[in-house]
């Protein structure tokens, strides 16, 4: 099946090249946690420094978008191939959750 | 392929979450679940937004009175953490190492379990020392509702982490529970997908004003 795809006829070469892909994966994952935790930092450094709050609000809500699509690609591996119907399900849960949001800033009042 | 086969380092799968039909289901199943979880999220998320701030009298606590930078700040760090360290099981999952596996999940789960007792402070906190409560106010309901909520799914996703890893302590990684593995740290990623925007629109918009 698919491990019978997957390995050559020479499987310690081939566990030599999986185990490297994997480590450069890693490094790839490690790199994209520094950027998320660099933003978080940012973030809590814009809150924290008093700027104005038209200024604030857009900025981190900004971060905060660009952390999850890492965690959704990146940690979550939406990036592989074959991640079409998950995209679907993701985005279609996600365009209905917006609208929500969006129906209840506007109508609700008190 | 035997669900039970024994493998050895060489033979593992380079993708043993998805290399059997279970894998594969179970994989598909949870994205689907996973969207499920972003509409509750949302409604919950509209329902805080919504009724943010809505106090019934001009001494009950609002969002800029309550919050904590720093507390806040320490929580985001355990849960951002934990989720690099669950990567990193996968990682040894991926390369057929149980052991190190295994010990990354610890950590996640000791971090996970960090970020838990914080939150379970800060509601008590909130309690005595502001009458923040789930009945104060609907700005009360609203906020316990859906941190209340983000707070339950760690507190599951700790048990279901632990219990996978008890359970199959003496079984070493097969392709029964790789997928099994695998889908809990989707869900550990997740759980921090959801914190990141409670971080951002409850505790630093909250303090924003």
């Amino acid at each position: 099946m698919v491990n019978e795809r997957l390995n050559s006829a020479n499987p310690s070469f081939d566990l030599k090249y999986r185990r490297k892909k994997n480590a450069e994966e890693m490094k790839h994952q490690v790199i994209t946690f520094a950027m998320m935790i660099f933003f978080t930092l940012i973030a809590f450094a814009a809150v924290g420094f008093d700027f104005s709050k038209w200024f604030i609000k857009p900025v981190i809500l900004l971060l905060a978008v660009v952390q999850v699509i890492f965690q959704l690609y990146y940690f979550m591996h939406m990036k592989h191939k074959g991640h079409n119907t998950i995209a679907l399900f993701l985005f279609s849960g996600l365009a209905v959750g917006l609208l929500t949001v969006l129906t209840f800033l506007t109508i609700v009042w008190w | 392929m035997q669900m039970d086969q024994k493998f050895t380092d060489t033979t593992w799968p380079a993708a043993p979450e998805k290399a059997t039909l279970e894998g594969k289901n179970k994989y598909l199943g949870f994205w689907l679940f996973l969207g499920g979880e972003t509409v509750l999220f949302a409604s919950l998320f509209a329902t805080y937004l919504a009724l943010k701030d809505k106090v019934p009298n001009a001494d009950a606590a609002l969002a800029k009175d309550i919050f904590d930078l720093p507390l806040t700040f320490v929580a985001t760090m355990l849960l951002l953490t934990s989720s690099l360290t669950s990567v990193y099981a996968m990682y040894h999952m991926k390369n057929h190492d149980f052991k190190r596996m295994q010990a990354w999940l610890v950590v996640t789960v000791l971090l996970g379990a960090g970020f838990l007792g914080l939150e379970i402070y800060e509601f008590n906190h909130y309690v005595h020392e502001f009458h923040h409560t789930f009945t104060s106010s609907a700005f009360g309901s609203a906020f316990y509702t859906l941190v209340g909520f983000h707070g339950a799914h760690v507190a599951f996703g700790l048990l279901w982490i632990t219990s996978l890893m008890l359970r199959n302590a003496g079984r070493g990684l097969n392709l029964y529970n790789a997928p099994k593995f695998y889908v809990a740290s989707l869900y550990w990623h997740f759980i921090d997908v959801v914190w990141v925007f409670i971080f951002t629109v409850v505790y630093l918009m909250g303090m924003v004003g």
